[in-house]
């Protein structure tokens, strides 16, 4: 079987400021149904290469080739939208679709959305502006979703569901998605392929190979181990999830689930998750 | 040395046509700075437009200078501040308030200097800083109205596209929006009005005109285009009362019309139970 056709393919990108190298030497290729994650520190490069490969930026060196007619669904990592602008959720998706009324709210509902409809859009909560964001990007009917820290703004639940939510529409639409994070342990779960930067490309591969590396355990400390690798199903309910498991483990061993969780306590990336599972 | 050239008592024959004239000028600028001063105020732009109308002297110079429309010398100068502020702005040297600062202040004393500088021209000075709205001819209201058309067409033309990178330039651009051509013409649209709305309230009270009406439209609008017609309104309103303030008070006319959309403004706000969308 022949792999996906390839979307995006960014070959040995080099963008400087100044003298300073955002990026060196950058290579990433999402294909189609692909779910592509850049994780990597505050300054790593993330939203440079996200930005070059979308064309925003101009690299000095090396090359972003699209596959032809390539639709792209970018979004953005927030919305700053002065107050003064009289906006509604609706006219927004009309500033960039002309799909009738009905196609939107289909898509609404689609991200989980659909009572926003009416509401201006300066006062929606992060998670839902982040909602209305994808929805947007949804209305483009893209190849490829390009998904700038999605899940700022939003507390650790919404991020859980949010992160469900990208992978349901990977696999209804079949489109590829390349996704910013800097949220190691939600992001690994859904996740293809992990790109770790660190304006260079760390370490590369499947999450669980990723998490293994020495240079992503250097850059991530601590966090690494305990962060390890989190693949649960989330068919259901969150109520079980947030806690740490190594993989292959979630099944098999309750007192292993129960040990990484205390571990888990000492970190407040799960904070939530803790609370939840107490 | 009062602000107006002309003094007007009231019962002067032959008064009505230059009053018809001032406020079909005025109530034509208003239709145009209102859709242009909400785009002003959504993309805080309120010290750029004012930077841009003080480098409007210098074009004035300039335009006797070079024995051209003044107009034409205005729009000139506006745009090469424009562009030049932009790539300055790209530059990131500076913080973008400071940098306006300094170029708004120099451009401004730099026309002072070449008026004062030319012997052959004697310039109503007063007339280009605060405006005089008595004194508009019937070309000049040619100029507003037909220029306003201009304007106003384009804007139209490119309004959805500068609505989408006014919310968000980014995104504007990867959706094949041409970012930086949406905002020159943007910018030549502002320098138009500029140009246009001199006669009336002088460069000093320009931005004034812009931003003001906008402001006070913001409460009562449900949807971009409600407050750009909202702002028209509110501006020609402001231009009729200050016309008439400066008719039977004798004030000086452009203040006396910066005044009343400040007055418009604050009632709009004290009025209790208006949408807020």
């Amino acid at each position: 079987m022949s792999p996906p056709p390839i979307l995006l393919q960014c070959d040995a990108l080099t963008v400087r400021r100044g003298e300073r190298a955002v990026l060196d030497n950058v290579s990433l290729t999402v294909r189609a149904g692909e779910i592509v994650t850049l994780i990597g520190p505050n300054g790593a490069g993330k939203t440079t290469l996200v930005k070059t490969a979308l064309g925003l930026v101009k690299p000095d060196q090396g090359t972003v080739r699209q596959s032809p007619n390539l639709r792209i669904g970018y979004m953005p990592q927030r919305l700053a939208v002065d107050p003064t602008l009289p906006l509604t959720v609706r006219r927004f998706l009309a500033l960039w679709s002309k799909a009738d009324a009905d196609t939107m709210r289909a898509t609404l509902a689609e991200v989980g959305a659909t009572h926003t409809f009416d509401r201006a859009i300066q006062t929606l909560s992060g998670g839902e502006a982040q909602r209305v964001l994808l929805a947007r990007a949804l209305l483009r009917q893209p190849d490829l979703l390009v998904l700038d820290e999605p899940v700022q703004a939003v507390d650790v639940h919404g991020q859980i569901e949010l992160f469900e939510l990208i992978g349901a529409i990977r696999n209804r639409r079949g489109c590829g998605v390349l996704l910013v994070s800097h949220d190691l342990h939600l992001v690994m779960a859904r996740t293809d392929t992990v790109i770790c930067l660190n304006r260079h490309v760390c370490c590369h591969g499947k999450p669980e190979d990723v998490s293994r590396h020495p240079e992503y355990v250097a850059l991530f400390g601590r966090h690494a181990e305990a962060l390890a690798v989190y693949q649960h199903s989330h068919d259901h309910a969150h109520a079980d999830d947030g806690c740490v498991v190594p993989a292959g483990l979630e099944h098999t061993a309750h007192a292993d689930h129960a040990a990484s969780c205390d571990h888990d306590h000492g970190h407040d990336h799960h904070h939530q998750g803790d609370h939840r599972h107490g | 040395m009062t602000m107006d050239m002309i003094t007007i008592t009231r019962g002067t024959i032959g008064m009505d046509d230059f009053l018809i004239r001032a406020g079909a000028a005025g109530v034509g600028l208003a239709l145009l700075a209102g859709p242009l001063g909400c785009l002003v105020v959504w993309r805080r732009m309120a010290y750029f437009g004012d930077t841009l109308a003080h480098s409007a002297l210098l074009g004035v110079a300039l335009g006797f200078l070079a024995g051209i429309d003044l107009n034409i010398g205005v729009v000139a100068v506006c745009l090469c501040i424009a562009v030049a502020l932009t790539l300055l702005q790209e530059q990131r040297r500076l913080a973008s308030d400071t940098l306006l600062g300094i170029v708004s202040h120099s451009t401004l004393s730099l026309g002072l200097i070449a008026l004062a500088a030319m012997q052959t021209v004697r310039v109503d000075l007063l007339a280009y800083l605060f405006g005089d709205i008595l004194a508009v001819t019937p070309t000049d209201l040619i100029a507003i109205w037909g220029g306003g058309a201009v304007v106003l067409g384009v804007l139209a033309l490119i309004w959805r596209r500068l609505l989408a990178l006014t919310v968000d330039e980014d995104l504007a651009r990867v959706e094949g929006v041409p970012v930086r051509w949406i905002r020159l013409a943007f910018t030549l649209l502002i320098a138009t009005t500029i140009a246009l709305a001199m006669k009336i309230v002088g460069i000093l009270l320009v931005t004034s005109l812009l931003i003001i009406p906008a402001a006070t439209a913001r409460r009562f609008s449900r949807s971009p285009e409600m407050m750009a017609m909202l702002a028209a309104l509110a501006g020609a309103v402001s231009v009729l009362g200050g016309l008439a303030a400066s008719l039977y008070a004798d004030l000086p006319s452009g203040p006396a019309i910066v005044v009343t959309a400040a007055g418009l403004f604050l009632v709009g706000h004290l009025l209790p139970g208006a949408r807020r969308g």
